[in-house]
């Protein structure tokens, strides 16, 4: 199997808070991986440490290494954001920019540069289509992304997301902010991305880890307790803890 | 919630242990019927199956909900579906019962007392009923392992029915309906063995989370 992102004895402080501790993981390549915990177990902190946003919040230390297509991102020569073109990022609630669907979806490509009005058009398609709304907004594409419905809206910024062709895509929480029809679609358009992306993603729907994740992270306090496949970790846990936390024994 | 949903899976067990009683007593009045010559215990035994089927489909019904209520990991996921699965073997113990019983009916009164292992393999599959149900609620590896190596002495007394019954047509030929009626009950409760192993089986899944045929 071949890995895509591997940590090695990552550590984080917020100030004087420890709040990821010696995590060592290594994500498969083309799979979804949960990372499942309750809050304030570092399960949000570890996704966004990933793609370095984490370097926009003051006081925030980290150690370690996280090795990303053979280099550790951290490294003094990396390009911050590049790395952040390769690895995407999709929010728990839907934040499209106030402007049209397209230019939300051009805003990537144009600041890395592409300026050619049929690329763009090319990649504004390919990426909607990616995201599973093209049809949906293929005639109005010169409206406010802010007058679509929250799924279409999550959808928008997915599509967003992959204009910039990343390889890894971040997902923290996109459906707790959804009903259930726009949820299975979401989920649904996460499947399929897998063929192309690597997708990690953040949930507190313990259902939803099982029904779409290959992998599944159980964080608890800063630690990472258990990471196997979800089938496994969902039917016969190896750690006590992740038991009690997934069948609701918790506290 | 958790709690509630704790509520339920006691409810669960406490319906698991009942049918296995009503196995337990299905399997001990079709032996007495047997060793009595009783064809009203026979008829009684029969009436007792209908009961385990009602069983089957009361517990059937409480699984589903859970399923459905609380979409079950781990080892609450196991729990219940083994009970699915233990439910039907224990429905089979029931349906094997009353084949003897319905045997026994026309047996003509005779008691089988010739055939003393009949009685031992009967007594051996109560308990392995009863074992199998207590490890599963208590969730005792242990105990379900040695039903499943108990299994053997009910076999083992199988062997020797049938010899006894072989021994029987040689010496007199006009045995020979009775005893392969008797040949047959003695299968039954073979059968009943083999169901028991089943049900300690679905136990050990239960705990371990490996299911071995």
């Amino acid at each position: 199997m071949s890995y895509i992102v591997t940590t090695e004895k990552l550590n984080l402080w917020y100030g004087e808070t420890h709040a990821l501790k010696d995590i060592n993981i290594s994500i498969p390549k083309n799979s979804i991986t949960a990372l499942i915990g309750p809050s304030g177990c570092g399960k949000s902190t570890f996704l966004r440490t990933l793609n370095r946003m984490n370097d926009l919040i003051q006081n925030v230390s980290t150690q370690g290494k996280i090795i990303y297509n053979g280099q550790d991102i951290f490294d003094k020569n990396v390009d911050v954001n590049e790395l952040r073109r390769n690895v995407g990022m999709v929010f728990q609630k839907p934040n499209p920019f106030p402007m049209s669907i397209y230019d939300n979806i051009a805003y990537g490509p144009r600041t890395h540069g592409i300026t050619n009005r049929a690329r763009l058009d090319e990649l504004v398609e390919e990426s909607l289509r990616g995201a599973a709304i093209w049809d949906e907004v293929k005639d109005r594409l010169k409206k406010n992304a802010l007058g679509l419905s929250g799924g279409q809206q999550q959808r928008i910024c997915i599509a967003r997301a992959l204009a910039v062709k990343p390889e890894v895509l971040l997902m923290d929480e996109p459906t707790s902010a959804l009903d259930p029809i726009s949820t299975s679609r979401i989920e649904e358009l996460i499947l399929n991305l897998k063929e192309k992306y690597t997708i990690i993603i953040v949930t507190h729907n313990m259902q939803q880890a099982v029904r779409i994740s290959d992998n599944t992270a159980f964080f608890l306090l800063g630690e990472l307790i258990e990471f196997g496949e979800t089938e496994k970790v969902f039917s016969y846990p190896k750690d006590k803890r992740t038991e009690d936390y997934i069948t609701g024994r918790f506290g | 919630m958790r709690s509630r949903f704790d509520e339920q899976l006691e409810v669960l067990n406490k319906k698991m242990t009942q049918m296995g009683g009503e196995c337990e007593s299905i399997i001990a009045l079709s032996v007495k019927a047997l060793l009595d010559g009783c064809t009203e215990d026979a008829e009684r035994a029969k009436e007792n199956g209908g009961k385990i089927d009602e069983m089957e489909k009361e517990i059937e019904s409480i699984c589903l909900k859970l399923l459905l209520q609380q979409q079950p990991v781990a080892r609450d996921l196991r729990v219940i579906s083994a009970a699915l699965k233990m439910i039907t073997d224990m429905e089979r113990i029931g349906d094997q019962a009353e084949d003897i019983a319905d045997i026994i009916i026309y047996l003509g009164g005779r008691t089988g007392k010739e055939c003393r292992d009949i009685r031992y393999m009967a007594q051996a599959t109560i308990k392995m009923v009863n074992d199998s149900i207590d490890a599963y609620v208590n969730r005792d590896l242990e105990l379900a392992r040695s039903v499943v190596a108990y299994d053997d002495v009910v076999d083992d007394a199988f062997v020797r029915v049938k010899q006894k019954l072989i021994t029987m047509i040689a010496e007199n030929s006009a045995n020979g309906e009775y005893a392969i009626d008797l040949l047959i009950i003695a299968k039954y409760f073979e059968r009943i063995g083999d169901h028991a192993v089943n049900i300690a089986q679905w136990v050990e899944f239960s705990v371990t989370g490996i299911h071995d045929e």
